[in-house]
């Protein structure tokens, strides 16, 4: 019997868990995919709002300004990267300057610190690349980016150093009121084993799927939408075209899309925003890339779109209410929901994380865990080091000597780590989220056969088994001559 | 009489060649715009051949495969029964290039031969 | 930190034929660094033949090819050092360059060089370059890395297999695929014509009835996992998919043969100028960059269809380097700038120095369409040079013109040199 049962291994749920395990309790996270941070988690802007943007009074407005100042120190807690770009809402010449006024005093209403509106000739200083029709803008220097990955992991990971179990690969199928709790009825997704779980609380983060989970087990039905967002991702050569996030003041003619460095030094255009029926559809479509650098031109220019490396599409989870649904289900006592959890959810996570830790915490009576170790240390990057140190490591592991990834400079050192570290890597996208091998401009195309080979070797595992992200998407079907 | 309709390979215009057989030979080409495509036409039409390539396994060598080819251009209709006969084939590091792996391979009477060196482990 | 008289960025075709061709030209202290586990570049997994018809009149595969240029550079005792990538090239003060490098068994260190070549090869295009859309799952690869899985590594990517892009990669790939038991099921070309050549449309693809389609591309993907099935569509004069012209294929793979970019990081760092057509370094007719001291052969200067080309290039890259590092640099000679006009969409060498090149210059480049019944024509300023008539030039061959001192040192006042495709 677990005290706390997180289903969910997103960012919300891992956040949650590790809040969880300052406390004294048996916690197990679920998830249906083979590895943490394989939802919504991974798609999305990689942006840490400032929280000017919801409603004075919403949950997203308090979560995201709480959200956002704990990330100094959680960022150093846990080895997150992370950094105070600052944010800038652009308005152009046909757009109405009291909007992004209105815009501000919404801000300030939210408890947003420092917002101020700069004119043109300040904002040029700033931005040399802004669009001609841009006449000013408001400035929100808490505004940052960060690794959507790397945040989850590390939430993850910690959880899993102070005691949470995770159990991958696992789906839910039903979940039903027990006398004392919950019973979870799941399927293994790669052996097709069922299993059940006994848990006194559930919090049910699972995204895009969250209402599914409250309506088994409660009434008061929520209506979840995946509004798909499509992105474009361009080479580093053009990741200091902007040095903050820039958004576009909403107009009638919808919300525009922003245009930001990612913390890795890439440049990030997006998102679109479409209502989709499948809540699996990450596919991109022509209309939504097509848009995207139309789009992005409003605000900023000469964006060199032939430097994109890749593209990709996430999924936010859109409840009608349209505020985040953060607490206990009113007939389902001990089910408690964090849902609705779309656009501030990243920045959200680590007031989200306390939020629902401590509901669960007071509805079990739940002590302080002594032991819980606040701290967690990220894949070492060799690349941050001095060459002596540098030297040093290299003669103790030889293998942080061996570059795998050209184009982001990974070496074997770092791919060991992320398949030994907790929760480690099993697939080739889990290797990449953690080390970036396979990120870079041939995206994968030169390390992917290598990676294969230190999986074989480390995990260790038979090639045939080694997959791109789980169970059916494996890499090779055969040895030559044999299909 | 039989016509066949080819592109020829000799040079990047790739002329379509049409070529007339009886009784098995061949009596015009047309469609070529110089010799060497009459040549490639009669040759493709009477007797197409090809070199093969392919790779074999190796047992204790510093690579797992070793490329391999046909020692001289083997008939087109034997390429497949060429290959299948390299399945199961496993061959011993070192291997040095024009080592014999397979002799008279699907009774060509052609050697398939080494085309890599590949030390020992 | 240890001194070279050069180093040489990459081992493969273009790296070895520059260090053979330095040391023959007197250069001792030579040291290649190469980042794979073996010497002989992408040349080891192209397993096909037909590589050296030019320099060695006979048809080898691509790893006898590269065993020929190794044992080369064997025979001269010329160092290399493997599993090394260079992370950094940069200029120092004394005009001596300083490459920084790292392995597992030296760790990272410093090399001080008179000169370096830039041998580096070049990357694929990936499907995030290409912009389809679709799902992202596994089974999308492109043909190189199938390549590399298939030949060297002995494991098959797919069943039932779509390519997109008919370079001679894709092609190759195509009969590759077919001969260890996957069926290809189509390959779509975006452009009205191949950028392959002639003989591996006919060989890799009529051999076994596997469709090309022309003015076609992918246009979905299909799969959450693995790939279910892509459709193509055909394409209008703007390359944009024509509805109603969709065509559905399941397939598990999609190979991706949709060109090939130099890999200039490392020069860009050390501050070489790149040309926005070749995506390779901009050099002259000693193949030398704008970093006095630096030069680039092979596909890293730009992409070659025949490795034969390659030798060639990298024996003209060596060689001046070897020249460079015995007399120091060229100084400031006249210099006559190639102008590409009229088809022609770049040349390499793009600037002449009509005083210190041998007897000749050979000029490569490449058209920008498919152009029947022409002519290369040369013109100095104004003046026609040389008109050589082409039945048929096609962007997928490179194409080359000879330049002679005796001309160009006929004109002192010479402004520049224009190449242009007219018609015959």
């Amino acid at each position: 019997m677990y005290d706390v049962a997180i289903i969910g291994a997103g960012v919300t749920g891992s956040a949650i868990a590790r809040e969880l395990s300052k406390y004294h309790a048996r916690i197990c996270v679920i998830d249906r995919e083979e590895d943490v941070c394989c939802g919504t988690s991974k798609a999305n802007s990689a942006i840490i709002h400032a929280g000017f943007d919801a409603e004075p009074g919403s949950l997203k407005a308090k979560l995201n300004v709480r959200g956002n100042a704990m990330m100094d120190a959680l960022a150093g807690e846990l080895d997150i990267p992370f950094t105070r770009t600052g944010s800038l809402v652009v308005c152009t010449a046909s757009q109405n300057r009291a909007d992004l006024e209105a815009l501000m005093e919404k801000g300030r209403k939210n408890g947003v610190p420092d917002l101020r509106i700069l004119e043109r000739d300040e904002l040029l200083t700033l931005e040399p690349n802004i669009s001609d029709d841009v006449v000013c803008a408001l400035f929100a220097p808490t505004g940052g980016i960060v690794c959507p990955f790397h945040m989850t992991m590390a939430f993850a990971e910690n959880a899993c150093t102070n005691g949470v179990s995770f159990f991958l690969n696992t789906k839910v199928d039903h979940i039903e009121k027990s006398e004392d709790g919950y019973r979870i009825d799941t399927t293994h997704t790669d052996s097709g084993k069922t299993e059940t779980f006994a848990a006194k609380v559930i919090v049910n983060a699972a995204g895009v799927y969250a209402d599914v989970l409250n309506n088994m087990v409660s009434a008061h039905k929520l209506h979840i939408t995946a509004r798909k967002g499509e992105y474009c991702l361009l080479d580093k050569d053009a990741g200091t075209h902007v040095s903050h996030t820039i958004f576009q003041l909403p107009s009638k003619m919808g919300k525009g899309v922003l245009v930001t460095p990612t913390i890795h030094g890439n440049l990030l255009i997006g998102p679109t925003a479409v209502d989709v029926e499948n809540k699996d559809a990450v596919n991109t479509t022509q209309a939504g890339l097509d848009s995207l650098g139309r789009t992005a031109s409003l605000s900023v220019k000469n964006i060199p779109m032939r430097q994109v490396i890749t593209s990709f599409a996430g999924l936010r989870a859109h409840e009608e209410g349209g505020d985040f649904v953060i607490g206990e289900a009113a007939d389902a006592p001990g089910f408690i929901n964090a849902a609705g959890i779309e656009s501030p959810g990243l920045s959200s996570a680590p007031a989200i994380g306390e939020m629902v830790a401590q509901l669960a915490a007071e509805f079990l009576g739940l002590s302080a865990n002594p032991d819980f170790i606040p701290h967690r240390k990220g894949i070492l990057r060799p690349e941050t080091l001095s060459m002596e140190e540098r030297n040093r490591l290299i003669a103790e592991h030889p293998e942080y000597g061996n570059i795998i990834c050209r184009c982001e400079m990974i070496t074997e050192g770092e791919i060991m780590d992320a398949i030994h570290r907790p929760l480690g890597a099993r697939s080739l996208d889990g290797v990449k989220r953690r080390t970036r091998a396979g990120m870079g401009r041939c995206q994968s195309g030169f390390c992917s056969p290598r990676t294969m080979e230190i999986l074989e070797r480390e995990v260790p595992m038979q090639m045939f088994d080694i997959t791109k992200n789980g169970v059916g998407s494996n890499l090779v079907v055969g040895l030559n001559k044999e299909l | 009489m039989s016509t066949r309709e080819l592109t020829c390979i000799n040079c990047p215009l790739g002329c379509a060649l049409t070529v007339t057989t009886e009784n098995g030979s061949v009596t015009s080409v047309t469609g070529n715009t110089c010799p060497r495509g009459d040549a490639y036409a009669r040759k493709e039409v009477t007797n197409p051949t090809r070199i093969v390539t392919s790779t074999v396994r190796v047992a204790g060598g510093v690579c797992p495969m070793v490329n391999v080819k046909t020692a001289t251009d083997i008939p087109k209709d034997k390429i497949f029964a060429c290959t299948a006969s390299l399945k199961n084939v496993i061959v011993q590091a070192p291997v040095a290039i024009g080592d014999v792996i397979l002799t008279n391979v699907a009774d060509t009477g052609v050697d398939i031969i080494a085309a890599r060196n590949i030390a020992a482990k | 930190m240890k001194n070279y008289d050069l180093v040489i960025v990459g081992g493969g075709p273009a790296g070895l034929a520059a260090a053979v061709s330095a040391r023959d030209n007197g250069i001792e202290s030579i040291l290649i660094l190469e980042r794979d586990k073996e010497l002989g570049g992408i040349l080891n997994q192209c397993i096909h033949n037909g590589f050296g018809l030019h320099t060695f009149k006979e048809e080898l595969t691509g790893p006898e090819y590269a065993a020929r240029f190794i044992d080369q550079a064997a025979e001269r005792n010329i160092s290399y050092k493997l599993n090394t990538m260079v992370m950094d090239i940069a200029v120092m003060d004394s005009g001596e360059k300083k490459v920084t490098a790292m392995n597992r068994e030296d760790g990272m260190f410093e090399l001080c060089a008179k000169a370096v070549i830039l041998a580096m090869g070049c990357r694929e295009r990936s499907r995030g370059a290409l912009n389809i859309p679709g799902y992202r799952p596994a089974g999308i690869y492109s043909a190189g890395t199938a390549q590399r899985l298939v030949n060297m590594e002995g494991y098959m990517p797919g069943r039932e297999v779509v390519i997109l892009g008919s370079g001679d990669i894709g092609l190759i790939m195509a009969r590759r695929m077919t001969l260890e038991g996957a069926t290809v099921k189509v390959v779509a070309e975006l452009m009205p014509y191949s950028g392959g050549l002639k003989r591996n449309i006919v060989q890799c693809l009529d051999d076994f009835n596997i469709p090309l389609k022309l003015s076609h591309t992918v246009i979905d993907i299909e799969g959450k996992d693995r790939v279910e099935a892509v459709t193509i569509a055909e394409v209008g004069a703007d390359r944009k998919p024509v509805p109603g012209t969709e065509e559905r294929y399941t397939c598990d793979t999609l190979l991706l043969s949709c060109g090939l970019i130099p890999e200039n990081e490392l020069s860009k760092n050390a501050g070489v100028s790149i040309s926005p057509v070749t995506s390779g370094p901009v050099v002259n007719d000693s193949l030398e960059t704008d970093v006095p001291g630096i030069f680039a052969c092979g596909n890293v200067l730009h992409v070659h269809d025949l490795v034969d080309y390659v030798s060639q290039e990298a024996a003209v890259a060596g060689k001046n380097a070897a020249l460079y590092i015995q007399n120091g640099s060229s100084g400031d000679a006249r210099t006559v700038e190639i102008v590409p006009e009229g088809g022609v969409r770049y040349t390499v060498p793009k600037f002449i120095r009509p005083e210190r090149i041998d007897d000749t210059v050979t000029v490569r480049f490449r058209v920008g369409d498919v152009y029947k019944n022409c002519a290369v024509c040369v013109y100095l300023d104004d003046e026609l040079l040389q008109k050589k008539k082409r039945p048929v030039m096609a962007p997928g061959e490179m194409e080359q013109i000879i330049l002679t001192k005796e001309k160009l040192g006929a004109h002192p006042d010479l402004g520049r040199i224009i190449i242009r495709i007219e018609e015959a």
